[in-house]
């Protein structure tokens, strides 16, 4: 008598079926020969279908799962491909001969010069790092002061629209700015100090603090509301205000994140390219004031690299120039992970 | 009901007998109450130091752009050196790269993201492309623009064209579209899991059937919010496949899908570049109707995204 | 006495910490076998090992050999059928984020059944076992999660029961449920242990009196001492399990 139950295991230890995915039920299809002679091959079509499906289902799994495994371990070959391709092109640069010292330490760049081409990176080094210091000292304190606003000061509507204009701001492309940079903050500029140039330093730091607030305003916001509330609510009931909750509490509670914060912001705002390169000028030179031109590490490559030919030395060096970035940026990402490491195991202790 | 006096305020009764009020806050706590008020002011202040000029500034976009933005600017292309016409070969041209980038790294992306919410393990491997996810988006786009040239554009032969420059993109959308799945996935409570490994369905199966029906949407946030990143940006572009000038038919079928993965393409991004610096004499009114199309494109995908988190929000199953 | 599931000196550590110290047991079969002890003693640890699912916790490292029907579990090749041999019921009530019909046929479906009949079959007489089928016969196609706790509960039995288990372990079953349904589930429970071998977890000392044939008492990690229910509890070999069941402490 069949059994009716259809989870009745039947050949149990087979090894063959790794997902587990047999246990047909008892019945089989009924087998039907039309003619005498043809009901060893129906009954073997039946047999050899279900086989392949079970064959199929039990291969395809291990299948899937390593395409998921590789994906996953694409991440690690894309970060040392874009090394591996950077520096092959950028040591054409330094085979060729070109003098590293004078690289990192002369601030004359003149790769065109006919009579002898110069690739000193330091003025383009000072423009990048001039123009991010200008922009994280107006966007650290606008952008924490704005997370410490929508944190714990507003709450409801207000809030969440607050939320929405800032991911909104953060939305808009850097070319863009670029243009509002160059276009609308430049003429601007030029009315109200009688510079020359609408493009400078100024411009450019400017821009780039706006496009760096919103990160440095969500993740310190993050920051901010990892703080247990039982801080907040035990600062309170001691009678402090709430400015002296943030001061006093919270800011130190969450330190790690805020500095977690700025640090992605310099991150992005050392990456800059496109608006730098529209609102910065086009001036190779030590800046002597926020109006003067610059030009940024970034933005030379973007500028540049369109009028170079595969193979000079030119090229490799700005592939050289690309490295370099890469590297600071590397730094920057990886001491904010460890920072950020640092607060979970802070939280976690 | 307690008295001041019954509360330890007043306990001889003296000021209650004078006729104060001993609930009334004191000169020190006026003061407290004041500092208060101009530190919310402070940060209220700073808040709307970022939101206004913004909003300014891009009112003053629309203001300027506003003689040229019409249907026909949209739909007509570039003409007369960039001088006339409208934007239509550039807009084609950026959707063609958003969505061939995106062929590319949803798949890895999400595949990568199953892999390291589902699979990985808690070991140093797992801990190195946690590392290589947050470097791949530190990485500034400019040298994503050199990797694209060093090994699509001359290692793989695929010269400067749609094909590379998506392929650059493509990179460059990774960690992002990595990461939102992350949360997506990690947005399923553990319990669902348990429960389904205890009753013998394996870790495909569980994913398949549990796990990822309730994160697509998740995801597909994700992936939305990815495609609003990858249309403005440049740098990866500039070098790999964007040119200055490609022309394409005004009408007819081919005018809808003009660039094959081979050619070179335009792309709003660039165009905006190219007109604000290359181009002598690009009215105005042209650079400023670019950059609101551009922008309005991307805020209203961004928007699109958002809109289908907060939605999702609400809908879920548990 | 034949012994179902059997450990041999097993140990079990998280990382560091020590979750099971050298335990070694026999659970005989067809009878409601008691594990009783204090907090962090290795109870939910010692379930763990009986199906694999502490494979899943990445810092779990074990030692010793774990047999189920005989065989050592880590050497079954077909991890999930093992586990498909075993039912568990956790503490807080689960429901799949499926329909209620799809919540008990889904072991069925990874199993490779499905045809509709047999499964409709199946799903009734397990939601029937589980005494929740009245409650939901005509709801089948509502969400699983919408349940009450105490149905949900009943529901993760069902599922428990849906892949016809050998073994159904229940860890502390009846902490975030009514006391009816505790009551129904323990009735539930006096049938299945003719089919089935049950291992009840609870730190519900009385439940385990009420139930289980044999009874274990745990603490640190370590077996204190296991003997029938009654001697146990009447009058227990160890100081340390009289105090326990006196309710000294725990």
């Amino acid at each position: 008598m069949k059994s009716i139950d259809p989870m009745r295991r039947e050949g149990e230890a087979d090894g063959t079926d790794p997902a587990g995915t047999a246990a047909q039920p008892a019945c089989a299809a009924p087998v039907r020969p039309r003619r005498f002679g043809l009901r060893w091959l129906w009954a073997a079509r039946v047999r050899a279908w279900r086989w392949l499906v079970r064959f199929l289902r039990a291969a395809l799994e291990p299948v899937i799962e390593w395409t998921i495994r590789l994906c996953g371990w694409s991440a690690i070959l894309f970060v040392v491909a874009i090394f591996v391709f950077v520096f092959y092109w950028a040591s054409h640069a330094l085979w060729g001969g070109l003098d590293l010292v004078e690289f990192f330490t002369s601030p004359n760049w003149r790769p065109t010069s006919d009579v002898r081409p110069q690739y000193g990176i330091l003025a383009l080094m000072v423009g990048t790092l001039s123009v991010t210091v200008l922009a994280m000292a107006i966007a650290v304190p606008l952008g924490l002061g704005a997370a410490v606003y929508i944190s714990e000061f507003c709450s409801g509507r207000p809030k969440e629209t607050l939320k929405v204009v800032v991911e909104l701001l953060a939305a808009i492309p850097s070319v863009v700015w670029g243009f509002i940079g160059y276009m609308v903050l430049g003429p601007i500029i030029m009315d109200l100090t009688g510079a020359p140039v609408g493009v400078s330093l100024l411009n450019a730091g400017v821009v780039l603090a706006l496009m760096s607030v919103p990160i440095i305003v969500s993740v310190g916001e993050d920051a901010l509301k990892a703080v247990p509330d039982s801080y907040r609510e035990a600062a309170l009931a001691m009678g402090a205000s709430r400015w002296e909750v943030v001061y006093r509490v919270l800011f130190p509670a969450a330190k790690n994140g805020l500095l977690a914060a700025v640090l992605l912001g310099v991150g992005r705002a050392i990456g800059e390219t496109m608006a730098v390169l529209l609102c910065s000028g086009h001036a190779i030179q030590i800046p002597h004031s926020v109006l003067d031109p610059v030009r940024t590490l970034t933005a030379t490559i973007a500028a540049e690299l369109g009028e170079t030919v595969e193979g000079e030395m030119h090229y490799s060096v700005l592939f050289l120039i690309g490295l370099v970035l890469f590297a600071v940026t590397f730094v920057v990402n990886l001491i904010a992970d460890l920072v950020v490491k640092g607060i979970r195991r802070e939280n976690a202790g | 009901m307690r008295t001041p006096v019954d509360a330890g305020l007043d306990p001889r009764g003296e000021r209650a007998s004078a006729g104060q009020d001993l609930f009334a806050p004191s000169a020190w706590e006026r003061w407290k109450g004041v500092k208060e008020k101009v530190a919310r002011l402070v940060f209220l202040g700073m808040t709307l130091a970022l939101v206004l000029p913004v909003v300014v500034i891009v009112g003053y976009l629309i203001f300027r752009a506003w003689p040229v933005l019409s249907l026909s600017f949209l739909l007509e292309n570039p003409r007369n050196y960039m001088t006339a016409g409208g934007i239509w070969a550039p807009l084609v041209g950026t959707f063609c790269l958003v969505f061939f980038s995106l062929l590319v790294a949803a798949p890895i992306g999400i595949l990568a993201g199953v892999y390291l919410n589902e699979y990985a393990r808690d070991n140093w491997l797992t801990r190195i492309i946690n590392l290589a996810v947050m470097n791949l988006a530190g990485v500034p786009s400019i040298v994503h623009g050199l990797f694209g040239v060093g090994a699509f554009v001359m290692f793989a032969h695929m010269g400067r064209s749609v094909l590379a420059a998506a392929c650059t993109l493509a990179v460059m959308s990774l960690p992002v579209i990595i990461t939102s799945t992350r949360e997506a996935l990690g947005a399923v409570p553990m319990a669902f899991r348990e429960a389904c490994w205890n009753v013998g369905a394996s870790r495909w199966q569980t994913v398949r059937t549990i796990v990822l029906p309730n994160s697509i949407s998740g995801m597909l946030t994700g992936v939305i919010f990815e495609v609003s990143r990858a249309a403005g940006e440049t740098a990866p572009i500039l070098f790999t496949g964007a040119v200055f000038f490609a022309p394409v038919p005004d009408h007819g079928w081919a005018s809808l899908f003009p660039y094959g993965p081979g050619d070179r393409c335009m792309a709003l991004s660039m165009h905006l570049f190219t007109l604000a610096t290359q181009v002598r004499d690009a009215p105005e009114s042209i650079q400023y109707g670019t950059a609101v199309v551009l922008m309005g494109l991307i805020l209203a995908v961004n928007g699109l995204s958002i809109g289908l988190r907060t939605y999702l929000r609400s809908r879920k199953r548990w | 006495m034949d012994a179902h599931i059997r450990f041999n000196q097993v140990s079990v550590r998280y990382g560091a910490r020590p979750a099971l110290g050298d335990l070694s047991l026999e659970i005989p079969k067809n009878e409601v076998f008691g594990i009783i002890g204090p907090a962090n003693s290795g109870k939910t640890t010692l379930l763990k090992c009986i199906n694999r699912t502490i494979d899943f916790v990445s810092s779990a490292r074990v030692t010793g050999h774990v047999l189920v029907g005989g065989e050592d579990v880590y050497r079954i090749r077909n991890v999930c059928s093992l586990r498909r041999r075993v039912g568990m019921v956790f503490p807080l009530p689960v429901g799949l984020p499926l329909s209620v019909y799809e919540n008990v046929a889904y072991a069925p479906r990874r199993a490779g059944v499905y045809g509709r009949r047999e499964l409709d079959a199946l799903v009734e007489t397990c939601l029937r076992q589980a005494m929740l089928w009245d409650e939901v016969k005509d709801r089948l196609r509502m969400l699983g999660t919408r349940l009450s706790g105490g149905q949900q509960q009943r529901l993760t039995l069902a599922r428990a029961l849906s892949h016809r288990p050998e073994i159904l372990c229940l860890d502390e079953f009846s902490i975030a449920i009514d006391p009816v349904t505790t009551m129904k589930i323990e009735d539930i429970l006096r049938e299945l242990k003719q089919q089935m071998t049950i291992v009840l977890v609870t730190n519900l000392v009385q439940q385990a009196r009420r139930l289980a044939d044999r009874t274990a008492f745990l603490s640190g990690g370590r077996l204190i001492e296991v003997d029938q229910t009654e001697k146990l509890f009447e009058h227990p070999a160890e100081r340390l399990t009289e105090r326990y069941v006196n309710g000294d402490f725990g």
